[in-house]
C-alpha cells in the first residue's frame, strides 16, 4: 500500500501540477500558432516574466497574503497577469506587427520570436540575477499530509498549498477558455480567424483585435503558469528552453490550433515526464523473497534517468510527428 | 556619400571595415590575441557557412547548432585524444564493445520488423511490434549499460580517445553531424519550418543533457583538455607562431569550402536548390523531389557546422560539455548569417567577422559601461550594488543579440550583402 501512495505523491501529484502548467503554456502557444500562424518561442520567457512580476510585487507587499489567508505569490497572480497580458500586446506592436505588415514569411516571424526571446532573457537576468528565488521568504508553504484510513499505509499523501492552487487556478482557467471560446463574440471571431483568414476579414471581423485579445489571453496565461510553477518549486530565470520544448510538445500532441487538445497534451506530457522518471524498483522491493534468485533487484529502475528528463518531450514529439502530425484532436499542419 | 559609393562598391567598404576592425584589435590587444580571435573567427566561418546554406540556399530553419557543434566536437575528441591506458587494461574495454554489439543487433532487428515484407500490409500490428522492439531495446541497453559506465567511472576515469590524428576527428565530427541531420531531417522536412526549429531545438538540448551527464563518456563538467592540435601547439613554438599556423589550416579548409560552394552554387544542382525555395509548388510540378533536396541540403549544411565546430572546440583545447551555450553556439551564428547575408558565402564570411570582432569587444566595453553606471549611482544615489553586478552586466549581451535580430529583420532581412540574383 505504501508503494501506491509513493507512486501517488511522484507521479500522479507532481506529474498533474508539471502538466496543468504545460496545459496553460501550451493553450497560448497553440491559440498564437492558430491564429497568427507561427511558433512563438518566446512563450517560456513570458512564463518567466510573469513569474518575475509576481516576486518583485510580493517583494513589495509582503504581508498582503495575510488579509486572505492566501500566499502572498498567489494574491498578485492578477497583476502579474495583468501586466504580462500588456508586455505581451506591446512586445507584438513593436516586434511582430511591423513583420506581418512587411509580408514576412512565417520562419521570419519564428525567428523573431527567437529575437524577442533573447532580449526578454537579457532584461530578466540583467534586473534579476541569475540565482534561483523563492516566493516563500516571509511566509510558511503550506503542506497537508493527509492519512488515509488503512491498516498498511503509513506513509502519507502530500500535497502542498500551492498544488491546490494550481489545480483551482487551471480547473478555472480552462472553463473560462471555454466560456470564451464558445459563448462570447471574440471567442467566435477568433475560431473564424483561426479557420481562414480571409474569409472573416472579408466577413467584417477585426482581425487586429482579434490578434490583440488572442496575446491577452496567451500572456495572462502565460503568466499564470509560471507564478504558479515558481510557487510551487522555485524561481528559476533559465528554464525558458526546458519549458518550451514540452510546450510545444504539448501543442502538437493536442493538435495544433486545438485549445482542448492542448489541455490534453500538457497533462500527457506532464504525466510521461513523471511516469518515465519514477523509480520502478519500489514496486518490485515487497515481491523480493519470491523473485528468482539470478534477479539482481536494482536500487534504481527508471525509464529514463532524471537528469535526461528533457528527452521525454523530445521523444513524445517525434513519434507525433512521425505517426500523427496532425496530433490527437486532428489539429493543422502547418 | 553618394560618389563614395559609386567609387567603392558596398563589398569593398566592407571589407575596408572588417579590415580595419582587425587592425584595431591587433594594435590594441597584440599580435597573440589578434590571431586567436582570427582563428575562432575561421571556425565560425564554416560553421555560419553551414548555416547560410541551409538557410539562405534551401530556408531552413535550424535552431539548435549548438548541438550539431556539440556532438561533432565530441567525436573529434573521441577519435583523437590519445588512448587512455587504464581503461584499454581493464576488463571494461571488451565488456563495453559487447554492450554495443548487443545495441547494434537490437536496431537490426528493428531494422527488419520495419522491412518484413508480410507486416507491410498489416500497419497496426507492425507498429505495435516496433514500439515492442524499440521499448525491449532500449531497456536492455541501458540495463547492460549502467553497471559497465558506472565501473569505468570508477576504475579508469573516462574511456579516453583512439589517438587517431586530428584531421581524422574533424572529418569523423562532420560525419556524425550528418548522420544527425538525416535523422532529423527525415523527420520534420516534410512538415513546415517551425517543426524543424522545435526539434532542433529540442536536440540540441538532449545532446548538451546526454554530454554533461555521461561522465564515463566525456568525463562531464570535469571537462576533456589538453585536446591534441593538428599543428604544432603553443608550449612547443610560442603562441603567435602555433595560432597563425591553425589560422592557415582553417583558412586553406575555407578556402576549399568556397570552391565547392561556388561550383555547386552554379550547377543545375543549386538552381535547382533556389528554385525549391523560390517556389515550392512550382518545382514540385517540375518534377523536383523537394523533400529529397530539402535533405541533401540540410545534411551539407550539418557536416559544415560539424567540421567547425570540432575545429573551433580542438581550438579552444578543452571539451567542456557545459561550455556548449545556445547563445554562443546557436544565435549569434544566426546573428552573423542574417547580418553578413543569407545566401551570399562572403557576406557569411564578412558578417562573421564583424559580428565576432564585436562580440568579443563588447565584453570589456560592457564591463566599462557598467561600472561607469555602478560609479554614478553610488555616488548620486546611494545605492546598493548587487553582489553579482559583473555576471549580471554581461547579460547585456544576450539582450543586445536579441535586438540584432529583431532589427535585421525589419529593416534589412537580406542583410548586409544580399544574396546576387544573376540575370540571363
Amino acid at each position: 500500500m505504501n508503494e501506491f501512495i509513493f507512486f501517488f505523491n511522484k507521479v500522479i501529484v507532481s506529474g498533474a501540477a508539471i502538466g496543468s502548467v504545460y496545459a496553460m503554456g501550451a493553450i497560448g502557444v497553440t491559440l498564437i500558432f492558430g491564429i497568427l500562424r507561427f511558433a512563438h518561442f518566446a512563450h517560456g520567457d513570458m512564463m518567466t516574466l510573469g513569474a518575475f512580476f509576481a516576486f518583485g510585487l510580493t517583494v513589495m507587499f509582503p504581508q498582503a497574503g495575510q488579509l486572505f489567508g492566501l500566499p502572498t505569490g498567489f494574491i498578485m497572480l492578477p497583476f502579474a497577469m495583468v501586466l504580462t497580458a500588456l508586455v505581451a500586446v506591446l512586445l507584438d506592436r513593436t516586434f511582430y506587427e511591423p513583420l506581418r505588415r512587411n509580408k514576412i514569411n512565417p520562419v521570419g516571424m519564428v525567428m523573431a520570436s527567437i529575437g524577442v526571446t533573447l532580449m526578454l532573457q537579457g532584461l530578466i537576468r540583467l534586473f534579476g540575477g541569475i540565482e534561483a528565488r523563492h516566493f516563500f521568504f516571509a511566509e510558511r508553504k503550506d503542506i497537508f499530509r493527509l492519512a488515509l484510513p488503512f491498516e498498511s499505509a503509513s506513509r502519507k499523501i502530500v500535497i502542498t498549498e500551492p498544488q491546490i492552487l494550481l489545480f483551482v487556478f487551471t480547473l478555472l482557467a480552462v472553463l473560462a477558455i471555454h466560456f470564451i471560446l464558445n459563448r462570447t463574440k471574440f471567442g467566435k471571431a477568433m475560431r473564424a480567424v483561426s479557420d481562414n483568414v480571409d474569409l472573416a476579414r472579408v466577413s467584417g471581423i477585426n482581425i487586429q483585435k482579434v490578434t490583440v485579445i488572442t496575446w491577452m489571453i496567451a500572456g495572462s496565461l502565460a503568466a499564470a503558469a509560471g507564478v504558479l510553477l515558481s510557487l510551487d518549486v522555485s524561481l528559476k530565470p533559465d528554464l525558458s528552453f526546458n519549458l518550451l520544448l514540452p510546450i510545444f510538445a504539448a501543442a502538437i500532441v493536442g493538435g495544433v490550433g486545438h485549445p482542448y487538445g492542448a489541455i490534453v497534451g500538457g497533462y500527457v506530457v506532464g504525466f510521461a515526464e513523471t511516469l518515465s522518471i519514477f523509480n520502478w524498483a519500489v514496486f518490485l522491493r515487497p515481491f523480493r523473497e519470491s523473485l528468482p534468485d539470478w534477479y539482481e533487484l536494482p536500487s534504481k529502475l527508471a525509464l529514463v534517468p532524471t537528469e535526461y528528463k528533457i528527452t521525454v518531450p523530445f521523444f513524445i514529439l517525434v513519434v507525433i510527428l512521425i505517426w500523427r502530425p496532425t496530433g490527437i484532436f486532428k489539429g493543422k499542419v502547418i | 556619400m553618394k560618389p563614395l559609393l559609386n567609387v567603392f562598391s558596398k563589398e569593398s567598404i566592407i571589407i575596408i571595415i572588417c579590415a580595419a576592425l582587425v587592425l584595431f584589435v591587433f594594435s590594441l590587444f597584440g599580435a597573440a590575441f589578434g590571431f586567436r580571435m582570427l582563428a575562432e573567427i575561421a571556425c565560425f566561418s564554416i560553421i555560419a557557412l553551414g548555416l547560410s546554406i541551409q538557410w539562405g540556399y534551401a530556408g531552413l530553419f535550424n535552431a539548435g547548432i549548438m548541438g550539431f557543434i556539440a556532438i561533432a566536437a565530441f567525436t573529434s575528441m573521441l577519435v583523437s585524444f590519445p588512448v587512455n591506458e587504464d581503461f584499454r587494461q581493464s576488463i571494461y574495454a571488451t565488456e563495453i564493445i559487447w554492450v554495443f554489439v548487443k545495441l547494434v543487433m537490437g536496431i537490426v532487428i528493428i531494422w527488419g520488423i520495419n522491412r518484413l515484407p508480410f507486416l507491410q500490409t498489416r500497419v497496426a500490428l507492425r507498429r505495435l511490434l516496433l514500439l515492442v522492439a524499440i521499448a525491449v531495446t532500449y531497456l536492455i541497453f541501458m540495463q547492460n549499460l549502467e553497471p559497465v559506465a558506472s565501473g569505468i567511472e570508477k576504475e579508469a576515469g573516462f574511456i579516453g580517445g583512439f589517438g587517431l590524428p586530428v584531421w581524422m576527428g574533424w572529418i569523423a565530427g562532420g560525419i556524425v553531424a550528418g548522420i544527425l541531420a538525416w535523422f532529423v531531417g527525415h523527420i520534420c522536412l516534410g512538415l513546415r519550418s517551425d517543426y524543424l526549429a522545435i526539434a532542433t531545438l529540442g536536440i540540441a538540448e538532449i545532446i548538451k543533457a546526454v554530454l554533461k551527464n555521461a561522465d564515463w563518456l566525456t568525463r562531464g563538467t570535469l571537462t576533456v583538455s589538453p585536446l591534441p592540435w593538428p599543428v604544432s601547439t603553443p608550449g612547443e613554438i610560442g603562441f603567435i607562431a602555433s595560432r597563425a599556423l591553425y589560422l592557415t589550416i582553417t583558412v586553406i579548409m575555407i578556402g576549399f569550402i568556397l570552391w565547392l560552394l561556388q561550383r555547386a552554387y552554379n550547377a543545375p544542382w543549386g538552381r535547382m536548390i533556389r528554385a525549391i525555395r523560390d517556389n515550392e509548388l512550382s518545382s514540385a510540378a517540375m518534377g523536383k523531389d523537394v523533400n529529397a533536396r530539402r535533405l541533401e541540403v540540410f545534411i551539407f549544411g550539418a557536416v559544415l557546422m560539424g567540421v567547425g565546430g570540432a575545429a573551433l572546440v580542438t581550438f579552444n583545447s578543452i571539451f567542456d560539455p557545459s561550455g556548449f551555450l545556445p547563445l554562443h553556439h546557436t544565435f549569434l551564428i544566426w546573428v552573423m548569417v542574417i547580418l553578413g547575408g543569407a545566401g551570399n558565402n562572403m557576406g557569411t564570411i564578412l558578417g562573421t567577422m564583424i559580428v565576432y570582432i564585436v562580440w568579443v569587444m563588447s565584453e570589456p566595453a560592457t564591463l566599462l559601461i557598467f561600472e561607469a553606471v555602478k560609479y554614478l549611482g553610488v555616488e548620486w544615489f546611494n545605492w546598493q550594488v548587487p553582489n553579482d553586478f559583473d555576471s549580471r552586466a554581461l547579460q547585456m549581451r544576450v539582450f543586445l543579440i536579441g535586438m540584432t535580430i529583431t532589427l535585421v529583420l525589419r529593416y534589412a532581412p537580406q542583410g548586409l550583402l544580399p544574396e546576387k540574383i544573376r540575370e540571363n
